[in-house]
């Protein structure tokens, strides 16, 4: 359970984010969702504590932010950011035992790297385990990253997951494999699950709650289901109506 | 546009060798320091050394001569490989040296005031005074990088390395106003400090030199594990619990003191710090528990050869080892270069 409080993020004067109020539950999937440059990756960060916000505070569990200490926030929650390279010819397994940084100290290696082995099939990347992970492709690199985020919250019970981007690179199949994956996980283990992304079909069909976010603010929120109509995204994306429609085919009502 | 990428397998012994990897270039090492031992203008067998079979001569000789100089080729050549990998780390880019952020030019600078503005120096400074300076510009290199990065709040690596090729800019000015104040004598004997050379060595020095060296070689093996998470982006670090900002500072104090505590003894010795990493990636993988301790061992190996070579090829006189290291290591270096980024992508 995170809640983003009153959030509002300035820089050089000019607001990324305004009085920002939102809730992400236990247990369910939520979205943010909104035109480039509207402050979702902004807000995301204010959520994971990587940049300060101006004003506003965010509570995991109740609990404010800045009274977790790092370890204590990197057993219960994982990052997934969108790629930063790596220039170090690491293989694929190694990148994925990273995730079990956290645990180093009080759990044998053998186990840490059983684990990494168990993520790297999750995600469809076994055969890829061995590689050298710069010369592997983008959507290959995205979903052993994703692995390695997986392994950090591997035994944790409420833990939550935030995602930038996660199937950017990802071919359908894989887009699919993924989010349903997240939607297991999500189930199983009653995580919080925050999802930025830029697909409104993966949205409409994947996530359970969604918010949009335009020029820093808020523009609505609530169940995907109900929230994503033609009408609604053609007003937030600055879209003619009849666009938003094509975009769904048939499958949004309205 | 379509990139065609093909991904590499690694080897798989890569990740099966990493003690008998470590053992065996101990052994090397210890091999190398007892060839060198014997080697120089007076001969002393291999097999009498082993076997304690000395003259009062061979005695002196080794104790008082070859031992320290064995002794600070290995320390000091431990210390820039070290130094190298960590910064390599720190910067996420194999090809980064302590040399990037300004810290050599800053010491060869200090080293340039003392020689040309101090004039002659006697007694105890005198013996150890281009030393001190050498150490006091390469700390003052590191603490202005600080103090500069505190002024944009941030400790960013992109803004340390532009600070780095400033202060290296900077670095270079005064030593070329003061090359151009000195006197022959003195150009000479600046000349000979950038170009490198274990000539001076004696067990203070040894000492001294290893009672820094060895304490920050083992702190940034100690940091190895995080080190290799910060190769993620510091965000993805803090996300898995590591204090990005405490572990740099840790990597660029302990980096500075080895290094200019390396360049005080012998000056500048180039290549050791870029290639043995580089090496040792290549062959045993980046995973900064095993480069660390391994490229101190190969570091330790390679300037010791370099140094024995240094003085024995032109004996009785002396070749400047920081000379020989980039005659040998610039062409191979670049072979290595070649070799690796031709038809493939990264790596």
């Amino acid at each position: 359970m995170i809640d983003a409080e009153n959030i509002t993020y300035v820089i050089g004067g000019k607001h990324i984010l305004a009085n920002v109020h939102a809730s992400f539950e236990a247990g369910r999937i939520t979205t943010i969702l909104g035109p480039n440059g509207a402050g979702k990756s902004t807000l995301l960060k204010c959520l994971t504590g990587a940049i300060n916000p101006t004003e506003g505070r965010v509570l995991i569990d109740g609990r404010d932010l800045g009274e977790y200490t790092l370890d204590e926030l990197a057993r219960c929650r994982a990052v997934l950011s969108q790629a930063t390279p790596i220039s170090f010819p690491f293989t694929a397994h190694e990148i994925v035992a990273m995730g079990r940084n956290p645990y180093s100290n009080n759990e044998s290696v053998a186990r840490n790297s059983h684990i990494a082995d168990e993520a790297l099939k999750l995600v469809d990347a076994w055969h890829l385990r061995d590689r050298s992970f710069p010369t592997l492709s983008g959507g290959e690199q995205q979903r052993i990253q994703f692995a390695r985020v997986i392994t950090q919250i591997w035994e944790t019970d409420g833990a939550s997951l935030l995602l930038d981007e996660p199937t950017s690179a990802l071919d359908l199949k894989h887009q699919h494999q993924l989010l349903d994956l997240v939607r297991d996980l999500c189930t199983a283990r009653r995580l919080t699950v925050i999802i930025v992304m830029h697909d409104l079909n993966l949205a409409y069909h994947c996530t359970d709650n969604c918010y949009f976010i335009r020029e820093g603010r808020i523009e609505g929120g609530g169940a995907s289901r109900d929230l994503l109509t033609p009408k609604k995204i053609a007003e937030i994306f600055d879209l003619p109506e009849k666009y938003a429609a094509q975009r769904f085919g048939v499958s949004l009502p309205g | 546009m379509t990139v065609i990428r093909k991904s590499v397998s690694v080897p798989v012994f890569r990740r099966r060798v990493n003690i008998p990897a470590l053992f065996l270039l101990a052994v090397l090492l210890v091999m190398a320091a007892l060839t060198a031992a014997s080697i120089g203008a007076v001969s002393i067998p291999l097999g009498d050394i082993l076997s304690f079979n000395l003259s009062e001569q061979q005695q002196a000789v080794l104790s008082s001569i070859r031992f320290p100089r064995v002794l600070l080729a290995v320390i000091v050549g431990a210390s820039l490989a070290i130094s190298g990998s960590a910064m390599q780390g720190l910067f996420r880019n194999p090809l980064a040296d302590p040399g990037l952020i300004g810290i050599a030019a800053s010491a060869a600078l200090a080293v340039a005031i003392v020689i040309v503005l101090a004039g002659p120096i006697s007694g105890f400074f005198g013996l150890y005074g281009l030393s001190f300076a050498a150490f006091a510009g390469a700390l003052i290199a590191c603490f202005l990088i600080f103090r500069l990065a505190r002024l944009t709040g941030g400790f960013s690596v992109t803004y340390m390395l532009l600070t780095g090729i400033a202060i290296n800019a900077l670095a270079g000015a005064g030593v070329g106003v003061l090359t151009f104040l000195s006197d022959d004598q003195q150009l000479r004997t600046l000349t000979f400090w950038t170009m490198g050379s274990l000539g001076g060595a004696l067990w203070p020095s040894v000492i001294v030199v290893s009672t820094i060296v060895v304490p920050a070689s083992i702190i940034l093996i100690r940091n190895a594990r995080e080190l290799n998470v910060l190769l993620l982006g510091e965000n993805e670090a803090k996300y898995l619990g590591v204090d990005a900002e405490r572990l740099k500072r840790t990597i660029v104090i302990c980096t500075a003191l080895s290094v200019g505590a390396a360049i005080s003894v012998s000056g500048i010795i180039g290549f050791v710090g870029l290639v043995v990493p580089h090496l040792i990636r290549l062959t045993l993988g980046p995973d900064h528990r095993l480069l660390i301790p391994a490229s101190a061992l190969l570091g330790a190996i390679l300037l010791l050869l370099a140094d024995t070579l240094a003085r024995t090829v032109v004996a009785p006189a002396e070749m400047p080892v920081g000379v020989l290291t980039s005659l040998i290591g610039g062409p191979f270096f670049l072979w290595l270069l070649i070799k690796q980024y031709s038809g493939r992508f990264g790596l």
